[in-house]
């Protein structure tokens, strides 16, 4: 009896520790952890997790005053920018449409099923693990509002991390760069495929890549969509460094592009759709449409211009008056986008003139098939004006000469 | 810097109220968790840690050393996504031993809550080393320029949070 009391603490501590390394114990031999330790999780995040949100909220309403009511000099000139911007955007996206659409229309005719986003939550960051060996975070969307476990978490960036466990108002994510996260991924130009995981110390690299392969730094990684869990053609990150591995495969560094230590806000996806490629039949909007718009008062054309000579493209009339050019839907006469801005032809000047007179009755859709990629492709590389030839053609329905017009 | 050998019956011993017992704890956990976010640097510093050894000391009372480290600890691992019991561990010995150091040396002045803090802060890393690795079979990483920055960092940080601590301590 007093050698009990003489050593009660040290036996409280055997007692205490023994306990914990028998939790321990049976947490390792359960693979599925989570049923033993929930309750005890779910206690700590709600003791914590309020005061984060509450603090996340006061510091996003602060920023929000600050910025919208007092920080404003400097927005006109961000504005105009912006718009400059986004009219590149648009000349890009006319020429990544014409793309997507050939994709397509390739998928539909193999079969494929595509992957889309077609559903995603904003959510906010509100806290971190606070453990330099689990890499995750919380944030403010939980069971509540539809999210569930193994959903992708996003940034515009790039991808962060998948959604590991739900509470009721909050959410515990698994960011990439933690060691036990595993992301499918493939290499933008060279294809290869391999798992992005983290590292012990945070880092984030690509395995499974054979070493006998090349892999030039620099590369984009991509999400392959094997995991099941990211869609595929996610921006994972970029190669920073490859080296050889220690077995038969190389040791490749990524870089995350999307910052994963300063996360503030994240897109959880909340819905992935998996359909049936199918060819675009509406089709993309076109440069020709969007200079069309610019230009300031292009005389409009009678009806009988419809069939202005336009080597290389069979003009059909609809019945409702729209001219179609046939294959306007499988463009096969339309050049491929880089031979075409590789030559530089002016290519789009034809269409262009086959197309301004049925924006009399059909609106403003004119419908050419080689002049529109070409256009774009050639105004990026050689530097001209893009207003100047289809303003001309509009004006002088006149057959140019075949050089001009010549897809390849 | 002096770290005197004192008998039990030289050395104070203090207490914390309630609220103070509850809070500063939940505190720490809520900081660590919160700060890194804004601040990505100071996911080196360990609060929990330091505020353990801050009670344990200040109490010198090694079972109240020990389950203020055990909770502690269990809190912090059920905010991860990793076991529950591999901080839990590492701060219920972190707290019985400050404790017990506690009754036998003086660390009243800053020196000695500066090495205490880096005595504490290697066991602790040594022990959830251990048990991450031979017992959860976790992959660890151990780099000797992070450990040692970040150690020294944590001792610094100490010297600031038990001054803190000193000023809600109440003399028993």
């Amino acid at each position: 009896m007093d050698v009990l009391g003489r050593y009660r603490n040290l036996i409280v501590l055997v007692g205490v520790l023994f306990a914990q390394v028998l939790g321990l114990a049976v947490q390792v031999k359960r693979t599925t952890d989570g049923e033993s330790t929930h309750l005890i999780r779910i206690w700590a995040v709600g003791a914590v997790t309020p005061l984060e949100k509450l603090l996340g909220w006061t510091q996003t309403s602060t920023s929000n005053i600050w910025h919208n009511y007092f920080y404003l000099r400097g927005v006109r000139a961000e504005n105009r920018s912006l718009k400059t911007q986004i009219e590149q955007m648009r000349l890009e996206q006319v020429r990544m449409s014409q793309d997507a659409d050939q994709a397509r229309r390739l998928q539909a005719l193999l079969g494929f099923k595509e992957q889309f986003i077609s559903q995603t939550m904003a959510a906010q960051v509100i806290g971190s693990s606070g453990s330099e060996q689990s890499r995750s975070v919380y944030i403010d969307k939980g069971e509540h509002d539809g999210i569930k476990p193994d959903m992708a978490v996003i940034t515009a960036d790039g991808i962060v991390g998948k959604v590991l466990s739900v509470y009721r108002s909050t959410a515990l994510v698994l960011l990439i760069n933690d060691h036990s996260s595993g992301v499918g991924a493939i290499l933008d130009k060279t294809r290869l495929q391999g798992i992005v995981r983290g590292t012990p110390a945070g880092e984030v690299t690509l395995e499974r890549v054979m070493s006998d392969e090349t892999v030039p730094a620099g590369e984009q990684v991509l999400t392959s969509g094997g995991d099941g869990i990211f869609p595929k053609g996610l921006l994972v990150g970029r190669v920073t460094k490859v080296s050889p591995g220690t077995e038969l495969f190389l040791d490749i560094h990524v870089r995350p592009a999307a910052d994963l230590s300063k996360l503030e806000e994240v897109l959880v996806v909340t819905k992935i759709d998996e359909r049936q490629a199918q060819p675009d039949h509406v089709g993309a909007a076109r440069a020709v449409d969007i200079l069309a718009e610019r230009l300031p008062g292009v005389p409009q054309k009678p009806a009988s211009t419809d069939k202005a000579a336009t080597p290389g493209a069979d003009v059909v009339t609809t019945g409702s008056g729209a001219p179609k050019v046939a294959g306007s839907e499988v463009k096969p006469k339309s050049a491929p986008p880089q031979a075409s801005a590789g030559n530089g032809t002016a290519a789009a000047t034809k269409p262009v003139k086959t197309a301004s007179a049925p924006a009399n009755s059909a609106g403003t859709k004119p419908a050419g098939p080689a002049g529109t990629a070409p256009l774009v492709n050639a105004t990026a590389t050689n530097g001209t004006k893009p207003s100047a030839k289809p303003v001309k053609a509009a004006i002088e329905p006149k057959p140019q000469p075949a050089v001009e017009d010549a897809p390849h | 810097m002096a770290i005197t050998y004192t008998s039990g019956e030289q050395v104070e011993v203090y207490r914390f109220s309630i609220p103070a017992t509850i809070l500063i704890p939940l505190g720490a956990v809520f900081l660590q968790a919160w700060l890194p976010l804004r601040f990505p640097f100071f996911s080196i510093f360990d609060l929990p840690l330091l505020v353990t050894i801050g009670f344990a000391t200040a109490r010198r009372n090694p079972l109240a050393g020990l389950f203020t480290g055990g909770l502690i600890g269990i809190l912090q691992d059920a905010l991860t996504h990793q076991m529950i019991g591999l901080y839990g561990i590492a701060k219920t010995v972190v707290g019985f031993g400050a404790s017990s150091l506690g009754i036998k040396l003086d660390v009243e002045n800053a020196g000695a809550r500066f090495l205490l803090t880096i005595f504490f802060y290697v066991v602790h890393k040594v022990v959830y080393f251990m048990i991450a690795r031979g017992l959860a079979g976790l992959r660890m990483a151990w780099s000797w320029p992070h450990e040692i920055l970040s150690c020294l960092a944590n001792a610094l940080l100490g010297v600031l949070v038990f001054m803190l601590l000193d000023r809600v301590k109440q003399r028993t």
